[in-house]
């Protein structure tokens, strides 16, 4: 067992909350996110989850979590303290990012940092892009197993279960490695008041983009944000025949 | 200006996925070439040859190329990117493990599922679970993008194109993949079923699920789907999952069927041409996206349903 000195870094997002219903801006420069609750994207709770387990197993030895955002993502990066990592880095920015500079931004600190393992969600809930892990495995150039259902360490390596289409697929990939976490990875627990307060007294570190030597430039201009189109009203019918009647009469049925 | 699209195959047949890219890549007006990069896959780049209006077919073949691994596929397709002003592949679980780490390695960023191509550099994708429309413009000199294949209609065949033997890059060696368990129902794919028939947690259990939609499904040639809910329940595995985190979907014809319409599962569907709803509350909000509902018990209605096809 390595884990004696196998230190795991996780990436977390402060999201809109997903039970939300968002609403685009009139202007069409965005969706509205003044007050709005926001809480951690979901996968990223899970690939936190994963790396508390992965230490309680005795495979990890340290989490380090790590937010990229404003300063109101110490609140996100508390809940993943509170959860179990040990101390966390913020990397404290108003720009709005695209995941080519998030993964910049964490690879300047897996640079500094070393971890063995990157744990993150597979996609965030925000954006839908489902790129940061990806990205940042190619940037470290290390290995990466997205849509993780299950997650194995053993000397040196990790053997991950992945959700692909169609069904599953086991692979071995060699750490340090990155590894993005799936829905069935795990459920994760419900934080408590008392490790809400003890995650208190954990060390937060903050930097700026700047003091890691990194370019966040945007490449991409949001050009529109709008509504999607709404479909027409839809009928009630009676029976399953009359059903029937409907769509051959649409022809989507012979 | 030239697009490159990866073909999605398994080493015997292209994918259909692959021919709504090489659509969506056409609308960009310039010309597309395919690489089909795999294991002894000579019969694929054959397929990939006979879509209408491929200029070429780049087929990379290496045992180390054969299980899609992201690492050797990346690599590949940044060995023979040069010249390219496009790099497209379907969202697909490859597509979507590669892509963001090939444009990585171009330090470009990548778009994300794409719906619309407004012109060779703008382009529309969903945000927020589909709930909101982003345009989107690239200044980068390559355009790195996974397309929703759902939105795209298949390119057709008649096409002609030279196969072109590119050198396969070396084993990255750092992966491996050590199996596959692919779940085989003999019924159609589910991200190109015409007919999909989802159920939802309404359905009570694992057996009732299969006993009760599998005769519909049967009739209609159709896939069968799940929501989130009848996945977490175990109804059924989660390579069925339709919504935000599953599959995006959009066939013909849908069935939802004792699902409720969360937010996270009109996400994976409300696409769809034409969406029945059967659920015996009459508020859910499936019914808001739905062109016809039925209200009441799906025990009674779904099998009545099926005796009225006959």
């Amino acid at each position: 067992m390595e884990g004696a000195d196998l230190k795991s870094l996780v990436a977390v997002k402060r999201v809109v909350d997903y039970n939300v219903h968002i609403r685009v801006k009139v202007d069409g420069s965005g969706v509205d996110t003044a007050n709005v609750r926001m809480s951690m994207n979901p996968f990223d709770e899970i690939a936190v989850e994963e790396a508390v387990r992965l230490k309680e197993a005795g495979f990890v030895s340290e989490i380090v979590v790590v937010s990229v955002g404003g300063a109101c993502c110490q609140e996100t990066i508390r809940t993943a303290l509170a959860m179990g990592g040990d101390r966390a880095i913020l990397i404290e920015t108003d720009a709005e990012l695209q995941p080519l500079a998030v993964a910049r931004l964490l690879k300047a600190v897996c640079d500094m940092e070393q971890p063995r393992l990157v744990l993150c969600g597979k996609q965030a809930t925000d954006d839908d892009a489902s790129q940061t892990g990806q990205m940042l495995a190619a940037l470290l150039d290390w290995p990466q197993a997205t849509f993780a259902s299950d997650i194995a360490l053993s000397d040196g390596m990790a053997l991950v279960t992945r959700e692909i289409d169609g069904g599953l697929e086991t692979v071995e990939i060699e750490l340090p490695s990155v590894v993005t976490a799936d829905l069935r990875l795990n459920q994760p627990r419900y934080v408590t008041l008392s490790n809400l307060m003890k995650a208190k007294k954990k060390r937060i570190d903050v930097v700026s983009p700047q003091t890691l030597g990194v370019d966040i430039a945007s490449r991409l201009i949001v050009r529109k944000v709008s509504e999607p189109k709404p479909r027409a009203p839809g009928r009630m019918l009676a029976n399953p025949a009359e059903l029937v009647e409907q769509l051959k009469q649409l022809k989507v049925i012979a | 200006m030239s697009a490159l699209v990866l073909a999605e195959h398994d080493n015997h047949v292209l994918n259909a996925a692959t021919l709504s890219v090489v659509a969506a890549a056409r609308q960009l007006g310039s010309g597309v070439d395919v690489l089909v990069a795999g294991n002894d896959c000579r019969d694929v780049a054959l397929q990939a040859g006979r879509v209408a209006a491929i200029g070429r077919v780049l087929l990379a073949e290496a045992p180390h190329l054969g299980n899609a691994s992201a690492e050797n596929l990346a690599a590949q397709i940044v060995a023979v990117a040069p010249g390219y002003t496009h790099l497209l592949a379907p969202s697909t679980s490859t597509g979507k493990s590669v892509m963001p780490r090939v444009a990585a390695l171009l330090d470009v960023a990548q778009i994300s599922e794409i719906v619309a191509v407004e012109s060779p550099d703008t382009f529309i994708r969903p945000i927020y679970a589909g709930n909101a429309m982003l345009t989107v413009q690239s200044t980068d000199p390559v355009k790195v993008i996974t397309v929703r294949t759902s939105a795209f209609a298949a390119a057709g065949e008649g096409g002609d194109a030279q196969v072109v033997n590119v050198a396969a890059v070396a084993d990255c060696g750092k992966s491996r993949v050590v199996s596959r368990d692919l779940t085989r129902s003999g019924r159609p794919d589910l991200g190109s079923a015409e007919v999909v028939i989802a159920g939802g947690r309404g359905l009570h259990s694992r057996d009732e699920f299969f006993a009760v939609l599998s005769p519909l499904a049967d009739k209609l040639g159709a896939a069968l789907g799940a929501t989130r809910a009848a996945v977490d329940a175990g109804f059924v595995s989660n390579d069925l999952q339709i919504g935000q985190t599953g599959k995006i979907v959009a066939p013909r014809l849908y069935f939802a069927v004792g699902l409720s319409g969360a937010i996270q599962h009109l996400a994976g569907m409300k696409e769809s041409r034409t969406i029945v709803a059967i659920n015996k509350d009459p508020e859910a909000p499936i019914f808001r996206v739905a062109d016809f509902g039925l209200v009441g018990d799906l025990f009674e209605i779904v099998p009545a349903l099926t005796k009225a096809l006959e």
